[in-house]
């Protein structure tokens, strides 16, 4: 071990947390970039974790991972490749060592690198020789036995002392990048106040293990230079699922509504149910439903009954709400439906991101049967994209669905607060309670939206339902009406455009490449098109969180470019969409369906090959 | 349940404009006329009905009430009617439903309305036959009947109603006959004074494709021998000259003639329909020609919470001991910093 007290000024970094399943690795992750973000660190986090919940230890199946990007400026991504990898086992290693930059640090709990371990992990003898390894900043720590070193008096099981490994390799990330222990130590105070014995025990171990990192001077410790300035505000960091569903809440308040969501647990879509469920601080309405269909009939029931309704779910639940989605659009009644996407088709890779279910989200239904699509594109804009797909549910009485992925869903980055009088107002169309008798389906000249009579008003009786209407609310087979009804519905959504804003080019307004974007790829494609301009190439960004409809400038903005280039993961949904929408340009496509985000070094030499065809 | 109020109705103020478009001599009629008769002995607002339905014959009932209505989609009244009554409880929510519609496609959610205890009147047409696609066997028909989809006969074990509602943990289960208007509409209004989750099962007569199907318990000649109509605290006894009447033997429940081997009404079991314990009334519900009268009346009406209160009571606990009492304090609440 090369002893070496040099201290490295870094602008950013990027560390990776990986271990088995049940190592505690998303804890470590997330407590470490609580501390990063309360110092003033911008960043980003995403967590990468196997679907089942204890895989079998030791398998390169069962690692779990946390990534986090931290720095002094604006962090758009979690990055592609870790300047740190924390590696509890050899199967960590196996998983991790190709995100490693070359130079990196490796920190291994080497006495989890027993025989047994190694073979499992698919290794001959020796992991770090065997990936060629042994030019890393290696740092081999006897984890395990200074844990148990470490609590020999506190008379605890001993698989209690080894639950606590985890917060020895934190310490010495925290030692590594000089930050404080006080976040972490008040965390274990708060989790542990009924077992005081595991506060004190906690404590220990992630003190042991700062000052083990102290002690050997084997790493480099690195100062990243203080936070730029940043707007003034509070701040909290978030992930996507809980502003998806505080955008929800935001919303309900400011449209004078109370919320309900009717959803069934689904991965990575459970964390909006789960957050609606401890809201009923504020009157949330959350029901757990016997299936998905449930879930979503429950939320039209509570829509037809006057509420802010929400479904959420993921690819595989999504499908099993089509028909119902169907009758919201046939009963005009304000719904928004969330699908957290993850990589598909059937149950596919639960625990992974995709942005694979825009065809199903834009045309999978019975019928001509169109609905609002919109999509968020970082975890904290999930709170705007979730309140605006509550406003114009609303304002505009359609279903909307909002798409975000199981990236967004659990990664993390620092968000300024918004107040609740900065956000937009929210107007639905309530009937008028003097026009009787009550028509369900004469509409605003407007927006095209019908009215909305809440049950328990006097005077505005009426029925609606899944079978073709006349304005009235009477059941018609009458062949031009129905055509009539189509079009209308058709027309209203086409109407949401008129309130939407235009869409904006990230960079230059004309250039010699547009890359275009959708949903939670922003991140990537923004670091991507901001290393390419600073090497001088002529490359701007359109990313799209407005789907369907589409911004109105959108046909305006591609004809200033001289190539187009789409990215997404998937097969090229939204490319086919653009062609079937915008016929006139020629789109390219990058595509990947790994289960994994775009890395910015594919993303660009994607780019520079098509600059540099002719 | 909405308030008592002192508000006067006659059954026509519950026909909507519609014309209604059942088959001449379908079951239908009757259970519609005896529920807008019903609604009237109840002094609840009309804007406080709302009539949700599933697909299906008895599922178009919600256009022919002049009230609040929702017809849904194949199987999913009962999640419909939980989502509107969950969030307006002031509301008298009816779901209208057929053996189809609740027990087949939606049987998932008629089993867990009926678990969680929503306060919804749950009306089931039951005519052991789907008849708006036109005559194939239904969950509730009985084995061997021959159907466009079982040519052969059926070869399936019909589901019983009550056996399902009790099994669902349920606390109200009442039975009638659609043409009996006047047990019917008694058992209507039972069911909506009753909170919580009520199943009505409707014997009921689909007159094209399954045309007299319970005629052997309803027919006029006989019914009055092959029912047996539950009051509770009353002996149970039954009988063209009410000279028949249910005792307990062993562990079965055995039919018996009065009058005979010294057998008086004082020896017959009295109905007890607010018997938490169901092992009774699973045993009436079950009861079936020719074995038994089929029972009809109010089976079993236990008193319990409601869901929709539970959820309502917990909101207003948490709610007295927050801090956070808007988004601004939730925004705000937690891990926050200030950049200055």
């Amino acid at each position: 071990m090369a002893k070496n007290s040099q201290v490295i000024e870094r602008e950013e970094v990027v560390i990776r947390f990986s271990g088995d399943s049940g190592d505690g690795m998303q804890l470590t992750g997330i407590l470490f970039s609580d501390t990063a973000a309360l110092f003033g660190n911008d960043l980003s986090t995403f967590p990468d974790y196997p679907a089942e919940i204890r895989a079998p230890q030791g398998t390169v199946g069962g690692v779990s991972g946390f990534q986090v990007h931290l720095g002094h400026s604006e962090i758009n991504t979690p990055g592609d490749y870790a300047d740190v990898l924390v590696a509890m086992n050899p199967a960590a290693v196996k998983a991790n060592a190709k995100w490693v930059k070359p130079g990196g640090t490796i920190i291994y709990d080497k006495d989890n690198f027993t025989e047994k371990n190694i073979e499992k992990a698919g290794y001959k003898s020796d992991p770090i020789a065997e990936e060629k390894l042994e030019l890393y900043n290696i740092i081999a720590a006897p984890v395990s036995s200074m844990v148990k070193e470490a609590l020999k008096d506190f008379g605890l099981d001993p698989k209690s002392v080894l639950r606590t490994k985890n917060m020895f390799a934190l310490g010495m990330v925290y030692w590594l990048f000089n930050r404080k222990l006080k976040y972490t130590e008040q965390y274990f105070e708060k989790k542990f106040a009924k077992k005081p014995e595991m506060i004190e025990a906690n404590k220990v171990t992630l003190r042991a293990g700062y000052y083990y990192a102290e002690t050997i001077e084997a790493l480099n410790p690195v100062i990243l230079i203080e936070p730029a300035q940043i707007a003034k505000g509070t701040y909290r960091n978030i992930c996507g699922n809980a502003a998806t569903a505080w955008g929800l809440a935001a919303a309900a308040e400011n449209a004078g509504l109370k919320l309900f969501i009717g959803s069934y647990p689904i991965t990575p879509a459970t964390g909006v149910l789960e957050e609606l469920a401890a809201r009923k601080d504020l009157g949330v309405k959350s029901f757990q439903a016997e299936d998905e269909i449930a879930g979503i009939c429950t939320a039209l029931g509570a829509s037809f009954a006057g509420y802010l309704a929400v479904t959420s779910t993921s690819g595989p639940g999504l499908a099993l709400k089509s028909e119902a989605i169907g009758l919201a659009v046939m009963t005009e009644l304000p719904l928004v439906i969330i699908n957290v996407q993850r990589g598909g088709p059937s149950t596919g890779l639960p625990t992974k991101t995709e942005q694979s279910d825009l065809m199903q989200a834009l045309f999978g239904r019975n019928g001509e049967c169109p609905v609002v699509v919109i999509a968020a594109s970082t975890p904290s804009d999930c709170f705007d994209y979730a309140y605006e797909a509550a406003r114009i549910a609303l304002e505009h009485m359609t279903p909307v669905l909002l798409l975000t992925d199981g990236y967004l869903a659990n990664g993390t980055e620092p968000w300024k607060v918004p107040l609740m009088k900065d956000l937009p107002q929210i107007k639905p169309p309530f009937a008028d309670k003097k026009e009787i008798p009550f028509l369900p389906y004469k509409r605003d000249c407007e927006t095209l939206a019908r009215s909305w009579a809440i049950p328990g008003t006097p005077g505005l009786e009426h029925r609606i339902g899944g079978l073709e209407k006349t304005l009235k609310g009477t059941v018609s087979y009458i062949p031009e009406n129905h055509e009539m009804m189509v079009k209308f519905r058709a027309d209203k959504v086409a109407k949401v455009a008129d309130r939407i804003p235009d869409m904006k080019v990230w960079g230059e307004e004309s250039g010699d490449l547009l890359l275009v974007g959708w949903g939670g790829t922003r991140g990537y494609l923004m670091t991507a098109v901001r290393e390419l301009q600073a090497e001088g190439y002529k490359v701007s960004l359109a990313n799209f969180n407005y789907i369907n409809p589409m911004p109105k400038n959108v046909g305006e903005i591609f004809r200033k470019f001289k190539k187009i280039l789409v990215a997404e993961l998937n097969m090229g949904q939204f490319a086919g969409y653009l062609r079937m929408k915008y016929q006139e340009f020629s789109y390219a496509q990058l595509n990947k369906v790994q289960g994994h985000p775009f890395t910015i070094s594919e993303i660009k030499e994607k780019c520079i090959k098509l600059l540099e065809e002719k | 349940m909405a308030e008592q109020q002192n508000i006067q109705y006659t059954p026509k103020d519950f026909k909507s404009d519609q014309e209604v478009r059942w088959c001449p001599g379908c079951g239908d009629h009757a259970v519609l006329n005896s529920i807008q008769k019903a609604l009237t002995e109840l002094g609840i607002p009309k804007e406080k009905f709302a009539f949700i339905s599933g697909i299906g014959c008895s599922s178009r009932f919600p256009y022919y009430m002049d009230t609040y209505g929702f017809h849904g989609i194949h199987g999913r009244a009962a999640a419909i009617a939980t989502g509107v009554k969950i969030a307006n409880p002031g509301l008298s929510v009816w779901e209208i439903t057929g053996d189809g519609d609740a027990l087949a496609i939606g049987g998932n959610h008629f089993i867990h309305a009926i678990r969680r205890n929503i306060d919804i009147n749950i009306i089931l047409f039951n005519n052991e036959i789907y008849g708006l696609t036109k005559g194939q066997y239904s969950p509730t028909s009985e084995k061997g009947i021959v159907t466009k989809t079982s040519p052969f006969g059926s070869i399936e074990e019909p589901f019983s109603v009550g056996d399902l509602v009790i099994g669902a943990k349920g606390k109200f289960f009442a039975r009638t006959i659609d043409a009996n208007v006047s047990l019917s509409t008694q058992i209507y209004v039972e069911a909506a004074k009753h909170k919580g989750t009520s199943v009505v099962e409707v014997l009921q007569n689909c007159v094209i494709f399954n045309d007299g199907v319970h005629e052997v318990v309803t027919g006029k000649e006989v019914r009055d021998d092959r029912t047996i109509i539950l009051k509770h605290g009353k002996p149970m006894s039954f009988g063209k000259n009410n000279d028949k009447g249910l005792v307990l033997d062993g562990l079965k429940l055995k039919v018996v003639n009065l009058g005979e081997n010294g057998i008086t009404e004082k020896n017959l079991l009295v109905h007890d329909a607010e018997e938490s314990n169901p092992g009774i009334q699973y045993m009436l519900a079950h009861m079936g020609y020719p074995d038994y009268p089929v029972a009809l009346g109010v089976i079993r009406s236990v008193k319990a919470h409601t869901y929709e209160s539970d959820l309502e009571e917990q909101i207003m606990e948490i709610q007295k001991n927050t801090k956070v009492k808007c988004m601004d304090d939730l925004l705000m609440s937690g891990s926050v910093w200030k950049v200055e």
